[in-house]
């Protein structure tokens, strides 16, 4: 387990690397959006760290996931927030763990049915192995190696934990 | 004897949508938490998302509807899914037989809801209890039994003024006896613990069994509305009354429709609701009808997210439930 201080450490690190990444590819100002619930936590704290001025944007994916058939659908869904046009505007978008891929996949789809963006960034905290989708991160806190049963979660709001577990 | 409700599969999720009765609040409230968030859809540059995407829904109407049937198609279509609309006329031919082959052949053709609306009560009741273990069965309103997206449209409708059921009173005006309206109304406000649900209108339109139902009558619409939160007119059903239960629509007016000046002893935020469609000047007065406390037209883009919501919650993880 990564102690909270870590995890602020290195919600750090990642915003100086995406300072560095906007700064190469000459973009200013992004309007940042986050993905639930994880991504919308570290969103928060990038956008204060990076001193944007635009209001979060907030991401629930649930009505674009891939496994709808299987697992139906969650009452609990909030409500995709998104105070801004997103047409022409470059948009860095935020995920705590990049697993798979297909939330990602799912963002990208709803992000597209608000507006046509000039551009996304992905950022997150933790890239780990497992991608199921040709999908990666522009930038990313950390890199783990984890076995397929191990999983990482990010709990909070705060204080931000890490959680690592296992199953079967 | 109590029958297994078919409404819910084994995991005691909603897989047919027919009536309001014998349903938890629990389930209740997911609908109406489903539906907040199907709301944010219309905001959308494009108002669809894909959760429905290559399923299709059949509209299957033995009785007139435009407003019940488009917010149906509308809901699925911006799911994603593929709507057909089939019209049937009541009258046509022996019932029982058609509708079975009707249903037999709807089937054949790998559809995967079918929305019912009949003039018989318990028509959809018996289209679920008859159809493939892969199709869901949406009541869009049965004979004068029950029409439970039009109670929980309103009830989401209620939700969003006033916050907390607990602490309101409701009050139904109107033809109760045909109205499967009120019906599911009914089982929908006592369900979600409202504090009181009055009943006001003639007796001759007031069924006798209704205080088993736990409500309170009122024969007089003034005393009836006095400190209500919430009034919900009832459309006058000129077509399902047989025999002299009224002697006019005038008269009709005089004592129950609803005026400004009636609607003063209700609370001051006082809402007033109507299913639709109105008939002005026989049970509301276009002043209240297009006035500042009229929700009426809310409730139909409501009924969009909420039909959205029953919807996915009934073909939403049916894979997962049978361990594919």
């Amino acid at each position: 387990m990564i102690e909270h201080t870590d995890i602020e450490e290195t919600i750090d690190q990642l915003a100086q690397k995406v300072n560095e990444y906007l700064r190469n590819k000459g973009i200013v100002n992004p309007v940042i959006v986050g993905i639930h619930t994880g991504g919308v936590w570290i969103a928060e704290r990038l956008r204060t760290a990076l001193g944007l001025n635009s209001e979060l944007g907030k991401l629930d994916i649930s009505f674009y996931r891939d496994d709808f058939t299987h697992v139906g659908i969650n009452p609990q869904v909030k409500p995709s927030h998104l105070p801004f046009s997103l047409d022409d505007q470059h948009i860095l978008l935020v995920d705590d763990v990049l697993f798979t891929g297909r939330t990602i996949r799912a963002a990208l789809n709803e992000l597209f049915d608000y507006g046509r963006p000039a551009s996304i960034t992905l950022a997150v905290l933790i890239e780990r192995d497992g991608r199921e989708l040709p999908i990666q991160a522009d930038v990313a806190a950390m890199h783990l190696r984890l076995a397929p049963h191990e999983h990482i979660k990010l709990q909070g709001p705060d204080p931000l934990i890490l959680i690592n577990s296992e199953n079967q | 004897m109590k029958r297994r409700n078919i409404q819910l599969d084994k995991q005691g999720r909603l897989r047919h949508f027919l009536t309001v009765e014998g349903l938890s609040r629990a389930l209740l409230v997911d609908i109406l938490d489903t539906a907040e968030s199907f709301a944010g859809v219309t905001s959308q540059s494009v108002k669809k998302v894909p959760l429905l995407r290559g399923r299709t829904v059949v509209n299957l109407f033995f009785e007139a509807s435009t407003r019940t049937r488009t917010t149906f198609e509308l809901a699925a279509k911006r799911l994603s899914a593929d709507v057909l609309n089939i019209h049937i006329s009541a009258s046509a031919t022996s019932k029982g037989e058609t509708l079975l082959d009707t249903l037999a052949n709807l089937e054949a053709m790998q559809c995967d809801m079918f929305v019912v609306r009949h003039d018989k009560s318990g028509a959809a009741h018996f289209i679920a209890s008859h159809v493939a273990p892969h199709i869901s069965v949406i009541n869009a309103g049965d004979g004068s039994h029950a029409h439970p997206t039009q109670a929980m449209l309103d009830m989401f409708t209620i939700r969003r003024h006033k916050g907390d059921f607990y602490p309101l009173s409701v009050a139904i005006v109107g033809d109760i006896m045909h109205s499967r309206v009120a019906r599911s109304q009914i089982h929908a406000l006592t369900t979600l613990g409202v504090n009181e649900v009055r009943v006001i209108g003639p007796k001759t339109l007031i069924p006798r069994y209704i205080n088993t139902l736990g409500v309170h009558v009122f024969h007089s619409l003034r005393e009836g509305i006095r400190g209500v939160d919430v009034v919900i007119m009832l459309r006058l059903q000129h077509e399902r009354m047989s025999g002299a239960l009224l002697p006019s629509e005038q008269e009709y007016y005089h004592c129950y429709g609803l005026t400004e000046e009636k609607l003063s002893v209700a609370k001051p935020d006082a809402v007033v609701m109507h299913p639709g469609p109105i008939n002005r000047g026989v049970e509301i007065d276009s002043t209240v009808a297009d006035g500042p406390r009229s929700v009426i037209l809310q409730q139909v883009t409501h009924g969009i997210a909420v039909r959205m919501a029953v919807m996915s919650m009934a073909l939403g993880g049916q894979r997962g439930a049978s361990g594919g």
